[in-house]
C-alpha cells in the first residue's frame, strides 16, 4: 500500500520564502549600487565586493565552524548586510576595516545574537558605528564624487554637506552664507555630493524603495513615518530662524537620511511587528535624527537614532499589538 | 588637578555612604523572618529544581517541609523522588523526625512500538510534539494508544535519563532515572508510569497499553498485549488484572516469578535484569510471530527475550532493549 | 459594481486551482457496503437504534441524538445491518460506526423523491426547526455543527439576518459552486424556509467573486424573491470563516469568545441550505451530499452526489483511479482540510471534497529561522501575532497564549501559507489552543 503524508493544515504554501525577499532587497539595491560606482569608480566597486563576499564568508565561517549548525549563507541575509554595510562606508576606507567592519556586523551584532532574526540592532550600522568610533578620520574622509565620465576618481576629499553645515554653523556663519559651499537640490537628488557610497543619490534609493514596496518586501509606514517626521520637526526649525537651522528638503536629501529610512530602518529584524509599533519607530528614528544632526557632536545622526530606536522595539512590540477582530463590532452588544 | 580627584572622591564616597545607611535601615525596616530551617534543608536537596516532588523547586520545597515539620511534626505526602530516602533522611535529621522509607520508583515505558514492531503506514510530516500529534492523529504505526515517538518525554527530563534510539523511535529510560514524575505528566498518552525498582532492579510490566480487543491491536503492532488472559491465569498472586483487553501488573503483589511471561503469546511482558533463563534461545526469530500459528509453537518452546545483565548500548541487542 | 465587498484584516490569495468547476454534478453508484459513524456531528455522537441483522430502507433513522448538542443519523442505504463495530475515522483512532450491507434501493415510504421543486412553505418556525433536528442536519462546510441548534437563538437573542455562505473560499473545491448553479431554485426555497425558521426579513448569499456564473444564475432567479440579496466579494480566503463572512456582508465583528447571534446574524452553509430544502418539502433526511475529488494528477476531477458512508476509495475510482505519484489524500480543501490515513474512511456528512496532492506538493519545505517580517501578522484575519503565538506555545506559556487571545485563532492556516521561513506556525498554534481551552476548560469548572 502507499505510504501516505500526514501533517496539520494547511497543505500547500505560497510563494514567499526567506531567500525571495533578500534577493528582492539585493535588487533594490542595484540601482543605488551602480549610482555608487559611477560617481566613486573602482574603489566603490572595491568595497562593495570586499564587504559582500567578507560577509558571506563570516558567516559561512561562523555557521560551520563556531556554531557547528546548518550553514544558510545562501539565503542571502549576508549579502544584504554586507552591500548595506559597503553603502555606510566611504568608498575610500581601506580594505582591511572593511573586513573588519564585516566581522563586526556579521560576528558580533548578528550571529553573536544566534543568527539569522535574532539580532537586536541592524548588524551593518553596528559595523558603520563600530568603525566610526574605532577609525573616525578614515570614517569621516568622504572623497568628492568625479563621475565616470570624468576620468579616474581622485584621491580629494572633501566634507559632506552635513559637515559643511555643522561646521559652518560652529564657527559662526549663517545658513545663506553657508549655501554656496553646498551642492543644489538637483546635485543631492542625483548623487552628485560627498558622502557614504550608497546614501548619496536619492532617486536611486526612492527606486528601490518603490520596487520593495511593489514586492511586498516593506511596507510605508516606518520610510513615510520617519521622513514625514524629519520634514515636519526641521520645518518647523527653519520656519523658526531660517539662518540657523537647514531647510527640510536639505535634511531630507543629506547624508544618510534616505538610506536609513528605506533600507536600515525598515529591516525586518530590527523593526516592530505591527503597523502601529512601526509608526512608532519611524517617528522616534526621525526625531532622534534631527535631533542628533542639530545638537550632537556629530553631522550625521541616523545611524544612532535607528540604533536606539531599534533596542526599545521589544518594547513597542509589546505595547502594540494589531487590531484584534471582534473588538469593534459595528453593532451595539447587549451583555 | 588635586581638587578635582579630591572633589570625585568625596561626592562618591558620600554618596556610598549615604546609600549604605539607607539600605541598612530599609533591610532591617523590611526584614522577613525566614525559618532558618528553610536553608538548611534547601542545603540538603538535590537543587535539580525539577518538580518531581510537586513544587516548583527546591526552596517551595524546603518551605513546605520545615512548614508542615513545625505545625504537625511530620512529613507525610513530602518526598524528593530525586533524592530519594538517603536525602529524605538528612532532612528529617535536619527537622528532627524520623522519615519512614520509601521504595525506590523509575519511570518504565509501556509500549514496544519500535518501528520494527509497528511498522509505519503512514509518513508524519511536522512539528516535533508529543502533544500535537496526538491530537491529530493515530501516530505512524496506526496504534492509538501507542509511543508517537516524538520526545515530550525527552524534553520534560531534567536528568538526561530517557532517550529515543533512532532505529527504536520508542524511548528507554535510564537507570539514572530520579522518578521524578516528569516524562508521566508530559506523555499525552499516558504510556509511562512509576513503577517500583524492584530488588536488584528486577522489573515485570506490561510493555503495552493499547485497549483494543486482540484482532485489532495486533494488526498495529506485533507485540501488543491482546488480553487473552493466560498471564491473568497463571499469576498465583492476583497481581494481574485484565480491563478492556489489556493487563496490568499491580508491582506491590507482584512476586517476580516471572510465570506471566512464559506464557505471554505476544511478549507483551517485559521481565528486566533477571539471569538467563536455561531454555533454549535458538528460535529467536519467532519472536516476531503474533499469529495463532506461533502461539502453539511457543507454548512448548517460547523464545523470550532475556537480558543478561544490564545492557547499555541498544544496537548490541536487537531483540530486546531493556533498561 | 464598484468595490467589491471583502473583509478587512488579514487574509490571503491562494492559487484557486478549481480544477472541477465546469464538472456538472453525477450520481455515484451506490456502494457494496456502507460504513456510517455514529459521530459525524460536532458533540455528541448518535446513539444506534439498530442492531445486528436488522433490515434498514434509505432514510430509516438509526441514529438518534440525545444531548443537546447532537445530530439524528438515517440509513444512507438500504440493506441488512452487518454489524456495529469500530471503524477507523480520518485521523487513524477508533470510532462507533454502522456497517450495513447494501442490498437493492428501497427507500422509506414518506419521502418524495421526485424532482418537483416544491414552492409552497406551509409550516411554522418551530415545525421546521423539529423537521431541521429530524433530518439530522448538521453543518456541511465541514464544522457539522447540528443546524437546528444554531436555528434556536438563545434566550435574549434575536438574529437578524441570515447569511448564506456560498463563498468556497477553499481552492479545489467546487461543489458548492455546482450546487448554485444546478440546484438555484431549491437552495433559494430553502434560504426561505430558514428565513420563516429564524423570523428574519432579509437574507444574504456571499459569493465570491470568481464563480461569476453562479452570482449571475442566483441574481437571476432571486428577482422571484424579493428579501433575499446576492452579494458578490473580492476573492480573498479565509472569506468562507463565519466571521469573516458576517464581517464582508454586513460589517459586523463577532466579538472575541462569542457567537454570530451576537451581531444578530446565523450563517448557514449553501450545502446545509439545499439540505433543508430537501428536509422540509421532500421529508428526506441528511443521507448524501456533493463531494468535489480532485486532484492536480487526478484524471477526471468531479463533483459527486453520494451517499453518506461511501468509501473515499470508490469517489476515487470513480475520478480516474488513485494516481501513482499520489502523496497525501486530503478530505477538505487544502487550506483547512484533514490529511486522511487511508481512503477506506467513509464519507460523512461534513466530507465537502477529496484532494489528491502529488508527492511533491505533499512535503512542507525546511524550516528556516524566522525574521520577524510579521508576514504571518498581516495575514491573520482575526488580528493575531501567530509568529509570538507560535512560540509561546512551543515554550509552554500558556498564560501568554492566553492573554494573546489564542483562542480567538480560526486555524484557517494564512500564516502558515504565508511564512517564508517555511515555520509550522499553525501546528504550533494548535498545540497551545489545545493546552489553553483545557485549562480554561478547567478553571471554568471550578
Amino acid at each position: 500500500m502507499k505510504m501516505f503524508t500526514v501533517s496539520g493544515s494547511p497543505h500547500i504554501h505560497g510563494e514567499n520564502s526567506t531567500k525571495k525577499i533578500m534577493y528582492g532587497v539585493v535588487i533594490a539595491l542595484v540601482p543605488a549600487m551602480l549610482v555608487s560606482i559611477y560617481f566613486f569608480g573602482i574603489n566603490a566597486l572595491r568595497v562593495l565586493v570586499l564587504a559582500a563576499a567578507s560577509s558571506v564568508f563570516f558567516e559561512w565561517l561562523i555557521q560551520k565552524y563556531l556554531m557547528k549548525e546548518r550553514v544558510t549563507v545562501s539565503d542571502g541575509s549576508a549579502l544584504v548586510t554586507g552591500i548595506l554595510l559597503a553603502f555606510n562606508v566611504p568608498s575610500n576606507l581601506p580594505s582591511w576595516m572593511v573586513i573588519i567592519g564585516a566581522l563586526v556586523a556579521i560576528g558580533m551584532a548578528k550571529m553573536s545574537f544566534g543568527g539569522l532574526g535574532k539580532n537586536i540592532f541592524n548588524p551593518a550600522l553596528v559595523a558603520r558605528v563600530f568603525l566610526l568610533i574605532s577609525f573616525p578620520v578614515a570614517m569621516t574622509s568622504w572623497p568628492k564624487p568625479t563621475p565616470l565620465t570624468k576620468g579616474i576618481a581622485d584621491v580629494i576629499t572633501g566634507p559632506t554637506p552635513l559637515g559643511i553645515v555643522k561646521e559652518g554653523l560652529k564657527a559662526g556663519k549663517t545658513m545663506s552664507e553657508l549655501r554656496p559651499e553646498l551642492p543644489t537640490y538637483m546635485q543631492d537628488f542625483i548623487g552628485n555630493m560627498g558622502g557614504s557610497m550608497g546614501e548619496v543619490s536619492a532617486i536611486a534609493l526612492i527606486l528601490g524603495g518603490l520596487y520593495m514596496l511593489w514586492k511586498k518586501i516593506i511596507t510605508w509606514h516606518i520610510p513615510v513615518a520617519m521622513l514625514t517626521t524629519v520634514a515636519v520637526f526641521s520645518g518647523i526649525l527653519w520656519g523658526f530662524n531660517p539662518e540657523k537651522y537647514a531647510d527640510p528638503v536639505f535634511q531630507l536629501l543629506t547624508g544618510g537620511m534616505l538610506l536609513g529610512a528605506i533600507f536600515m530602518a525598515t529591516d525586518m529584524v530590527t523593526s516592530p511587528m505591527t503597523h502601529g509599533g512601526q509608526l512608532l519607530f519611524g517617528f522616534g528614528v526621525g526625531l532622534l535624527t534631527i535631533l542628533i544632526r542639530l545638537w550632537g557632536a556629530y553631522p550625521e545622526g541616523v545611524s544612532f537614532a535607528i540604533l536606539l530606536m531599534n533596542s526599545v522595539v521589544p518594547l513597542i512590540n509589546r505595547g502594540f499589538k494589531p487590531r484584534r477582530f471582534g473588538d469593534n463590532p459595528g453593532v451595539k452588544i447587549k451583555a | 588637578m588635586d581638587n578635582i580627584i579630591l572633589v570625585s572622591v568625596l561626592v562618591l564616597g558620600g554618596v556610598g555612604v549615604v546609600s549604605a545607611v539607607i539600605l541598612y535601615f530599609v533591610a532591617s525596616k523590611f526584614k522577613v523572618y525566614e525559618d532558618p530551617k528553610i536553608d538548611e534543608v534547601e542545603e540538603v536537596l538535590p537543587s535539580a529544581n525539577c518538580g518531581g516532588c510537586g513544587f516548583p523547586g527546591c526552596r517551595a520545597f524546603a518551605e513546605a517541609t520545615a512548614k508542615k515539620a513545625s505545625e504537625e511534626h511530620n512529613l507525610d505526602g513530602l518526598f524528593c523522588p530525586v533524592g530519594g530516602n538517603d536525602v529524605m533522611k538528612k532532612v528529617g535529621e535536619v527537622l528532627g523526625l524520623e522519615i519512614e522509607e520509601q521504595e525506590p520508583m523509575i519511570a518504565v515505558v509501556r509500549c514496544n512500538g519500535t518501528y520494527e514492531n509497528s511498522p509505519g503506514k503512514v509518513k508524519y510530516e511536522g512539528v516535533s510534539s508529543c502533544s500535537f500529534a496526538h491530537a491529530m492523529y493515530t501516530g505512524e504505526g496506526g496504534c492509538q494508544y501507542g509511543c508517537l515517538g516524538l520526545g515530550d518525554c525527552v524534553d520534560a527530563c531534567e536528568f538526561d535519563a530517557i532517550y529515543i534510539p533512532e532505529d527504536r523511535g520508542v524511548p528507554i529510560v535510564k537507570d539514572n532515572c530520579t522518578a521524578c514524575g516528569a516524562c508521566v505528566e508530559a506523555c499525552p498518552r499516558d504510556i509511562i508510569e512509576l513503577r517500583k525498582r524492584g530488588p536488584k532492579e528486577k522489573r515485570i510490566y506490561v510493555s503495552c497499553v493499547n485497549k483494543e480487543k486482540g484482532a485489532v491491536a495486533i494488526k498495529n503492532c506485533s507485540v501488543a498485549c491482546i488480553g487473552c488472559g493466560k498471564c491473568e491465569k497463571v499469576c498465583e498472586f492476583d497481581a494481574i488484572t485484565i480491563t478492556s483487553f489489556l493487563s496490568y501488573i499491580d508491582f506491590n503483589k507482584c512476586k517476580l516469578c516471572r510465570k506471566c511471561v512464559e506464557v505471554c503469546p505476544t511478549n507483551a511482558i517485559w521481565e528486566v535484569n533477571f539471569k538467563p533463563r536455561k531454555i533454549k534461545l535458538d528460535k529467536k526469530e519467532d519472536k516476531k510471530d503474533g499469529d495463532g500459528k506461533a502461539k502453539s509453537v511457543a507454548k512448548e518452546e517460547k523464545p523470550i527475550d532475556i537480558k543478561s545483565g544490564k545492557v547499555t548500548e541498544v544496537k548490541n541487542n536487537p531483540g530486546g532493549n531493556r533498561e | 459594481m464598484g468595490l467589491l465587498k471583502t473583509f478587512r484584516l488579514g487574509g490571503v490569495h491562494p492559487p484557486e486551482n478549481k480544477l472541477s468547476a465546469g464538472k456538472p454534478i453525477e450520481t455515484l453508484p451506490l456502494p457494496k457496503q456502507a460504513v456510517v459513524p455514529l459521530g459525524q456531528n460536532l458533540g455528541a455522537p448518535s446513539k444506534p437504534l439498530v442492531k445486528r441483522g436488522d433490515e434498514v430502507k434509505v432514510g430509516q433513522l438509526i441514529g438518534v441524538g440525545e444531548s443537546f448538542i447532537s445530530a439524528n443519523l438515517h440509513s444512507p442505504v438500504s440493506g441488512k445491518v452487518l454489524k456495529i463495530d469500530t471503524v477507523l475515522d480520518s485521523s487513524g483512532f477508533r470510532r462507533q460506526a454502522v456497517i450495513i450491507n447494501v442490498s437493492g434501493d428501497e427507500w422509506m415510504d414518506n419521502i418524495d423523491r421526485s424532482t418537483d421543486i416544491v414552492k409552497e412553505i406551509p409550516y411554522t418556525s418551530e415545525e421546521i426547526i423539529n423537521k431541521i433536528k429530524a433530518a439530522g442536519i448538521v453543518g456541511m462546510g465541514g464544522a457539522t455543527f447540528p443546524t437546528h441548534v444554531k436555528l434556536m437563538p438563545p434566550p435574549g437573542k434575536k438574529a437578524e439576518f441570515l447569511i448564506i455562505n456560498g463563498v468556497e473560499c477553499e481552492p479545489y473545491l467546487t461543489a458548492d459552486h455546482r450546487v448554485m448553479l444546478e440546484r438555484g431554485e431549491e437552495l433559494l426555497i430553502g434560504v426561505k424556509i430558514l428565513m420563516k425558521a429564524l423570523n428574519v426579513n432579509k437574507a444574504f448569499i456571499g459569493i465570491e467573486n470568481n464563480k461569476p456564473d453562479a452570482i449571475e444564475n442566483l441574481s437571476h432567479l432571486a428577482k422571484d424573491y424579493g428579501d433575499i440579496e446576492i452579494v458578490p466579494l473580492k476573492v480573498k480566503y479565509p472569506q468562507g470563516g463565519e466571521k469573516q463572512l458576517i464581517k464582508a456582508v454586513v460589517n459586523r465583528e463577532v466579538p472575541s469568545g462569542k457567537l454570530p447571534i451576537e451581531v444578530g446574524c446565523v450563517v448557514q452553509n449553501v450545502g446545509t441550505t439545499l439540505a433543508v430544502y430537501e428536509a422540509v418539502q421532500k421529508n428526506k433526511p441528511l443521507i448524501e451530499r456533493v463531494v468535489t475529488v480532485t486532484g492536480k494528477s487526478l484524471k477526471n476531477p468531479s463533483n459527486f452526489l453520494v451517499r453518506v458512508g461511501t468509501p473515499v476509495k470508490e469517489l476515487i475510482e470513480a475520478a480516474g483511479g488513485l494516481p501513482e505519484d499520489t502523496g497525501k489524500v486530503i478530505g477538505g480543501g487544502p487550506m483547512m482540510g484533514k490529511a486522511l490515513l487511508n481512503t477506506d474512511i467513509p464519507v460523512v456528512k461534513g466530507t465537502s471534497g477529496v484532494l489528491l496532492m502529488r508527492e511533491e506538493e505533499a512535503h512542507r519545505k525546511p524550516e528556516s529561522a524566522c525574521i520577524r517580517c510579521s508576514k504571518c501578522t498581516y495575514a491573520c484575519p482575526m488580528g493575531l501575532e501567530p509568529y509570538l503565538l507560535s512560540r509561546v506555545s512551543k515554550l509552554g506559556k500558556w498564560d501568554v497564549t492566553e492573554k494573546e487571545r489564542i483562542m480567538d485563532c480560526i486555524e484557517c492556516g494564512s500564516c502558515q501559507y504565508t511564512c517564508p521561513a517555511n515555520i509550522p506556525l499553525l501546528d504550533w498554534i494548535r498545540l497551545g489552543k489545545n493546552k489553553t481551552g483545557q485549562i480554561l476548560r478547567s478553571r471554568n469548572k471550578k
